[in-house]
């Protein structure tokens, strides 16, 4: 019997450490590919104020990606310790991308993140750059494999039921990798990780010209960041309206979530701009409508219709009720694999296996066979996720993101036209630290969209969530959940405190600046770092014990 | 020759690779850490030890990465079954492995001495506790854990996590132990000054005499407790689930593949002659030979294992009908040709630049220039 609060527990404990390490994640991926585009000009010019920046942005880099990695660990183990039946079932596929991103590209990254560190007087100009770009595409890399695994539980392409391991195996190993989910949403992800990573280096940088410090280092890493901030925030929304393009046919129970779309209505559809969704009672108790929007927004086209929620669960009824069969015959092939007659009823009905196994929470004792038509119809309501969280924290993201446009075009012009600087723009650059979080929110919004939208399933349409934790006991979710949150607790306090200190120290002061800089009251530090630099002058705190 | 199986014996093979690559790159980052405040007396010792793995730790701790993934995608329901079943040492696990990354590079932040003595204490724990469960972990397989099936492969396992400290299990954690802290002392001899050096030389011989007493001693008990034999199944080669077999236990069941195939001692013996010699060649002085001879015994220790236990992974001893086989925990043909595909063309890469990476930080690390160095860990 599966304990619905241990199931309850596991989702909470995911959700919590998944979100947690996505907020390292996507300053990783952006800012390692600014760092490598900085190096690059220093070492195709020889300008060494673009070595300062490199090293500078490349120590904060270094802060955030421990906890990175470090948080990473927890989410590949969780899928073993609290989603075991989830890994058994699925991990014939799902395990692939996971293990090739370990060999493709977290080895590397991980590798020349060493030299990268450490290599700065062992090795080239060109070399150190080239170590730079790998492990910007590592990690990368890294993000789209684990995006293709997870493209595979929003739409299972490319994998099967076996029913004689009772498990899913891959069939078709192109399928998994480009199936469009994956596709579009790792090149949404990453490019929300540029976005990020721009808005930081951006924010920085204009805390530094409103102290009137490091002003070259600043200014430069301020324009290159408007610059790829603007194209950035460009290819995340439009590969946002993609990503919903796609996902809208793999997941028609998402989008209707999104739109809060109760009803199926003749297309042009209205479009809801806001609206507040009642659960319970199955509509809207207000909202603003856009007439005709709807259809365009999401099918390309003004003729298609798009499924309301009442049809998507009618829809469920009959899945249901048809995959009940296929749930009692895998019953009895797991008893004897060789039984023909339940081979043929299970080929029969597989197709809505996992509709089946939606109703068995319902169902008295579990078992299936004895589902009655109210159960069946509490698990077609639950095939509709939360839709008041999925309708705001998609409008949340989107109206960020056309925050973080409007920010960045703005930003842009000041910086080309020079007028940053300016007493009128001073505004900007006090403001400018403030939009830090932003992208960080936005992030976490479009993680709540993409994952709460797949419930009630782990694999859409396969696998519901409810079946897939492990069977622990209460206490031992308790356990974790106190590990958890105490060791986060700290990370996140030493890591805002580092991360501050050294914003706040500034980047190492170098021989001769191209142009004079305020004078600093702190120490001076040693010269040129990284690697294993001989400089017997250089105070450092050599505390012995 | 069936392809199926020819990729369950080579799966079975690399499962091997995986952990004894685990046991020699990781290991010896983590030997360095348990040793950190035992042969680094000051500050500036223990960042040199620190500085000397600085640029290594993060790829070798990759080999665990890859260890998870690999088990998730070759041995689906081994990963599902174990990191559930021993849920509380698994966490335990993880717990300490992630606070390492921070220990490395936040340590030498702040000037603060009780800052940097709480990282350092940091960094023991999860240099050593990591191992001792890694061994633990490996001492739990050969001892069988309490765990069955329901129809649908959902495990559920019924043991309490103190049964898994059990005596044989923690001698079994302290032999990977050693054999770590030997690897770091190893490598502390290389890349470190005296007296570093000189304190890591005493370290590793020490370890290796003790890892060589706890191979034997584990080797006689072994010989002495229930292996598992399988007395029908679908086949070797064929897919199949758990549910499928009938095992039964058999006093002293894991020399028999031993007895069938005698010429199968050598693996042992491999163990032992490599943690010999590797003795003699830290007491002359080679830590080069002396490294490679630990790794060979790692081959040696986890190949006794996998010998002894052939088919076998995971063995329930509440239902042994239902332990885990190579055969029957597998992935699908499909998935791993591909794998195999994946592993062809990048371990050898990863092979290559693990190498040149150490080729180029090569050589002894200077404390004056780690003091100079504001990049330094």
């Amino acid at each position: 019997m599966i304990d619905t609060l241990v199931v309850d527990l596991s989702r909470w404990q995911f959700a919590s450490t998944a979100l947690y390490h996505f907020l390292f994640v996507p300053l990783t991926l952006g800012i390692s590919f600014m760092i490598a585009a900085m190096e690059t000009v220093y070492v195709t010019t020889g300008k060494t104020i673009y070595r300062d920046m490199t090293q500078f942005w490349g120590k904060l880099f270094l802060i955030n990606f421990v906890l990175g990695v470090a948080t990473g660990l927890t989410m590949e183990f969780e899928f073993g310790t609290n989603w075991s039946f989830y890994s058994g079932f699925v991990g014939d596929i799902f395990g692939a991308p996971l293990a090739i991103e370990g060999l493709m590209a977290f080895f590397m990254e991980s590798t020349m993140i060493g030299m990268m560190v450490f290599g700065w007087k062992r090795l080239s100009k060109g070399q150190h750059l080239l170590v730079t770009y790998l492990v910007a595409i590592g990690s990368n890399l890294s993000a789209l494999w684990i995006l293709v695994a997870n493209g595979f539980m929003q739409d299972p392409q490319g994998a099967a039921f076996n029913p004689v391991t009772m498990r899913m195996e891959l069939t078709n190993f192109g399928a998994l990798i480009f199936s469009h989910d994956a596709q579009a949403k790792f090149v949404h992800t990453s490019i929300a990780g540029y976005v990020t990573a721009a808005i930081f280096v951006a924010g920085v940088s204009a805390w530094y010209m409103m102290r009137n410090r490091h002003m070259e280092l600043a200014r430069r890493s301020f324009r290159m960041a408007a610059l790829f901030g603007v194209l950035s925030t460009a290819g995340v929304i439009t590969l946002g309206d993609a990503l919903g393009f796609v996902g809208g046919h793999a997941q028609p129970s998402k989008l209707a979530a999104m739109e809060a779309m109760w009803q199926t209505e003749q297309a042009p559809a209205p479009f809801n701009v806001v609206a507040w969704p009642s659960q319970s009672e199955q509509k809207n108790i207000w909202s603003i409508q856009v007439p005709y929007v709807l259809t365009p927004l999401l099918t390309h086209t003004m003729t298609q219709v798009v499924p309301g929620i009442d049809q998507i669960e009618a829809d469920a009824t009959t899945r249901i009720k048809n995959g009940i069969p296929a749930v009692e015959a895998l019953k009895a092939l797991s008893k004897d694999p060789k039984d023909a007659a339940a081979m043929a009823q299970f080929k029969a009905h597989e197709k809505d296996l996992g509709y089946g196994f939606l109703v068995t929470r319902y169902a008295p004792d579990q078992d299936v066979s004895k589902a009655t038509d109210a159960d069946i119809a509490k698990a077609a309501k639950d095939t509709i996720p939360q839709v008041n969280v999925i309708f705001w924290t998609f409008r949340i993201m989107v109206g960020l993101g056309l925050l973080m446009l409007a920010y960045f075009i703005y930003a842009t012009m000041l910086s080309i036209s020079g007028k940053l600087e300016q007493p009128q723009n001073r505004w900007f650059l006090k403001f400018a630290p403030w939009m830090i979080p932003v992208p960080f929110l936005a992030c976490e919004m479009g993680w709540v969209v993409a994952e709460v939208g797949r419930q009630p399933w782990t694999v859409f349409g396969m696998l519901p969530t409810w079946m897939s934790a492990s069977s622990h006991s209460v206490g031992y979710m308790i356990f974790s959940l106190v590990g958890f949150v105490s060791l986060y607790s700290i990370f996140i306090a030493v890591e805002m405190f580092l991360m501050v200190k050294a914003i706040k120290q500034g980047p190492e002061q170098h021989g001769t600046p191209s142009t004079p800089v305020i004078p600093q009251s702190r120490k001076p530090q040693p010269s040129f770092g990284g690697g294993f630099a001989p400089n017997p002058a250089a105070p450092m705190s050599a505390h012995k014990e | 020759m069936d392809l199926y199986l020819i990729l369950q014996v080579l799966w079975w093979v690399l499962l091997g690779v995986l952990f004894v690559g685990l046991g020699t790159m990781v290991g010896m980052d983590m030997g360095v850490g348990t040793l950190l405040r035992f042969i680094g007396k000051t500050d500036t010792e223990r960042r040199t030890m620190l500085n000397a793995i600085g640029p290594h730790w993060d790829g070798n701790q990759v080999w665990f990465i890859l260890g998870g993934g690999a088990i998730f995608a070759a041995y689906p329901l081994i990963y599902a079954t174990s990191f559930s079943g021993l849920y509380v040492v698994i966490l335990l696990l993880l717990w300490s492995m992630i606070v390492r990354p921070l220990g490395f590079e936040y340590r030498s932040k702040m000037p603060s001495p009780a800052w940097r003595n709480a990282w350092d204490w940091t960094l023991l724990l999860s240099g050593a506790l990591p191992m001792i469960i890694f061994g633990a972990a490996m001492g739990n397989m050969l001892m069988g854990v309490p765990f069955h099936f329901e129809w649908n492969l959902r495990s559920i396992y019924t043991g309490s996590f103190i049964t898994l400290f059990n005596p044989f299990s923690v001698l079994a954690g302290l032999l990977s132990l050693s054999l770590s802290v030997y690897m770091g002392g190893v490598m502390m001899m290389g890349r470190a000054p005296e007296p570093i050096a000189g304190r890591a030389r005493a370290a590793a011989s020490y370890a290796a005499l003790a890892a060589i007493v706890l191979f034997a001693v584990l080797g006689v008990w072994v010989s002495m407790v229930n292996g598992y034999k399988i007395v029908s199944f679908p086949g070797a080669g064929v897919p199949q689930t758990p549910l499928q077999q009938t095992v039964e236990l058999v006093p002293g069941g894991w020399l028999s593949n031993y007895k069938s195939y005698p010429i199968l001692w050598a693996v042992p013996l491999l163990g032992f002659a490599g943690l010999f010699f590797g003795w003699m060649s830290v007491r002359a002085g080679k830590h080069t030979l002396a490294w490679w001879l630990g790794a060979v015994s790692w081959i040696g220790v986890i190949g006794t294992i996998g010998v002894a236990m052939f088919p076998f992974l995971m063995p329930s001893s509440s239902n042994p009908s239902q332990s885990l086989t190579l055969w029957n925990s597998i992935s699908s043909e499909t998935t791993l040709l591909w794998m195999t595909g994946w592993t062809v063309v990048f371990v050898p890469l990863i092979f290559w630049y693990t190498s040149w990476a150490f080729y180029v930080m090569r050589g002894k690390v200077d404390p004056r220039e780690v003091e100079a160095d504001p990049h330094a860990y």
